[in-house]
């Protein structure tokens, strides 16, 4: 308790020096929540949307089916069992069939992903319900992006073509009822979607489907189908938080870098400076490891003014930032993210950067420190430099 | 001396210099009693103030025995001499050493808050401390905001608060003038009559040789003289 009285009366009697010790400091403890915080918010809202809109609680995929591999798509479409079927009729499923077609906006040709959804299903926020047939209008809807791309927008007409299971070429105009915002570019770039039972018809196929969404919390196996979990699904997103993070640590890093080095220049200039008062400590009855203990509780203390200091400005910020997000605008950088991100503050991550910058302010500290164990004492009084 | 508190049997104190050594303190054979008022004197390097750091425990012997209050010096580790100088050794310094961030109470406490007395009896030590000194109106004030004389009046005060058996003081006069001096020293000397404790002096200021019970003549590390003086106040 003496060490900490005396750390604080003495870092608050250094004055100025303290002060921008601690304002550096406090730079990093913010932006390093800072930074953590809006990457974690991208983290749980991408992983939401992407629930939301594409995947739920996973997808079950026809063993053949790749998202990745175009050629494998074609073939990749099975019945659906009864029990499936029941299954979806009960809204714990939704099928998807998906094939490749092309279309012809601005008499260009473009290849497309046409895929068929139930128009009712209510598992995915995809907003299908504009996509039920009344009459023999082909109703599509798109997401902005595609429509960005193909300049489409709702009442266009556009041409499409696709294979039916025979291998022959058809093609009809189809009308896009709908255009959706979402910020899932996985369900959006090259996509076209048209109703489910429309599509079974175009196939000439019969409750195939390509994959199942489940909204089921424990989903089960199926056999014949794979079952793909959301770590899986979600294994994109993942690799690019873990990559953004990872150039964060670099940002921090640095930051933290020269605020260590300021509190370890004030530490080194303490001791040297403070030679007389290290002296008068061991002669009032303060043994050495004592002294070594004073100190490096002070140059730590800086990491708790710092906390303080940034909580001060922090706090608001953050607030602030809470409720009207980070706008980055529409971009597309292939995972899910949203155009306003929120960051997010967890407990772990303000109770973690604390611990480091406490922990490493610490011991930075401790390192100048550990020359007064060496000190003789009676040099230490006359304050000479040793 | 069979009432001794401090003992130094043919103690030798020698520093590395170069390749050689110096010699500060040379055979020095001296005891102390109990409520001494004795004064180690002589000339700038004649070891005046090695001797006293050896009795504080801050240092210890080359060669020979230094028994204080009944510990051989030469034998405690660091937390044992922090224990005793904690307990039992009150130090006064030719530039005061105050605590610069601390007010003239907390200075005085800071000893006390090493013995983990309670918050009342700390209190009353310090309050005690500063009315032995005549500075309980300058409790609140910082050292910067003293006089030398105020200072050293603090430091007193603060090696006196754990009533120690033994203070000393090196060179306590050398930075006050000759009114505060006076003021110091009588001080001292109140309190060494009336508490018994035992006061050791490093000087060579002819005025605190004026107080001295007990004058002991330093020269090239040797006692060349121990005598009782002649008291004129």
């Amino acid at each position: 308790m003496v060490a900490f009285k005396l750390a604080y009366k003495n870092l608050i009697g250094a004055g100025l020096r303290t002060w921008l010790n601690v304002s550096v400091l406090s730079l990093a403890f913010v932006m390093t929540i800072f930074y953590n915080g809006m990457i974690d918010g991208w983290n749980r809202q991408g992983r939401n949307d992407t629930q939301d809109w594409e995947i739920a609680n996973g997808q079950y995929w026809h063993p053949e089916y790749d998202r990745l591999d175009v050629f494998s798509i074609k073939d990749s479409h099975q019945p659906l069992s009864a029990e499936l079927q029941q299954q979806v009729s009960d809204g714990w499923l939704v099928p998807q069939f998906i094939q490749q077609a092309s279309i012809y906006p601005q008499g260009r040709m473009q290849s497309v992903l046409l895929k068929g959804i139930p128009h009712d299903q209510t598992i995915l926020k995809i907003p299908t319900a504009p996509l039920k047939t009344d009459g023999d209008e082909l109703k599509a809807i798109i997401g902005k992006r595609m429509a960005e791309s193909t300049h489409l927008k709702v009442g266009d007409q556009v041409l499409i073509r696709w294979r039916d299971k025979n291998g022959t070429f058809d093609a009809l105009e189809l009308t896009i009822v709908s255009v959706f915002q979402c910020d899932v570019p996985g369900i959006d770039n090259g996509q076209i979607y048209i109703d489910y039972d429309r599509m079974q018809e175009m196939m000439g196929l019969e409750n195939n489907a390509s994959l199942l969404v489940t909204a089921a919390e424990e989903p089960r196996a199926i056999s014949g189908w794979s079952f793909k979990d959301t770590d899986f699904l979600l294994a994109d997103l993942d690799k690019m938080i873990e990559s953004k993070k990872g150039g964060g640590i670099v940002l921090q890093g640095v930051l933290l870098l020269i605020a260590l080095l300021a509190i370890f220049d004030t530490q080194v200039l303490s001791i040297f400076r403070r030679q007389k008062e290290i002296g008068t400590y061991i002669a009032l009855g303060l043994t050495r490891s004592q002294v070594v203990g004073i100190f490096t509780i002070e140059g730590g203390a800086h990491s708790i003014l710092a906390a303080l200091v940034g909580a001060a400005y922090g706090i608001p910020f953050f607030l602030y930032l809470d409720t009207v997000g980070l706008s980055f605008g529409s971009v597309d950088v292939g995972v899910t993210i949203a155009e306003t991100i929120y960051p997010y503050y967890s407990l772990g991550l303000i109770l973690s950067t604390m611990l480091l910058v406490v922990v490493s302010a610490t011991i930075v500290s401790y390192l100048p420190a550990r020359r007064i164990a060496k000190m003789n004492p009676t040099e230490a009084l006359k304050g000479k430099i040793q | 001396m069979d009432n001794a508190i401090i003992q130094l049997n043919g103690l030798t104190k020698r520093f590395p210099v170069g390749s050689g050594y110096f010699t500060a303190l040379s055979d020095i054979d001296l005891s102390f009693s109990k409520g001494e008022f004795a004064g180690l004197v002589g000339p700038s390097g004649s070891g005046k103030t090695t001797l006293l750091n050896i009795i504080g425990s801050l240092d210890v012997p080359s060669v020979g025995e230094a028994t204080v209050l009944n510990h051989s010096i030469a034998g405690l580790n660091q937390k044992q001499a922090a224990n005793l100088r904690n307990h039992h050794i009150g130090f006064i310094f030719q530039t005061y050493n105050l605590l610069p961030v601390y007010t003239v109470y907390e200075n005085v406490e800071f000893a006390l808050l090493l013995q983990k007395m309670s918050a009342t009896e700390r209190r009353k030590a310090v309050m005690q401390a500063l009315e032995w000194v005549g500075l309980t109106d300058k409790e609140k004030s910082r050292p910067s905001m003293l006089s030398g004389g105020e200072c050293q009046r603090v430091a007193i005060a603060r090696s006196m608060v754990k009533k120690p058996e033994i203070v000393l003081a090196d060179e306590p006069t050398a930075n006050l003038d000759s009114k505060n001096s006076h003021h110091i020293l009588q001080t001292m000397q109140k309190l060494n009559d009336e508490l018994g404790v035992t006061f050791i002096f490093s000087t060579h200021d002819e005025k605190v040789m004026q107080y001295l019970k007990r004058k002991i003549s330093l020269a090239d590390g040797r006692v060349v003289a121990d005598e009782l003086a002649i008291l004129s106040q």
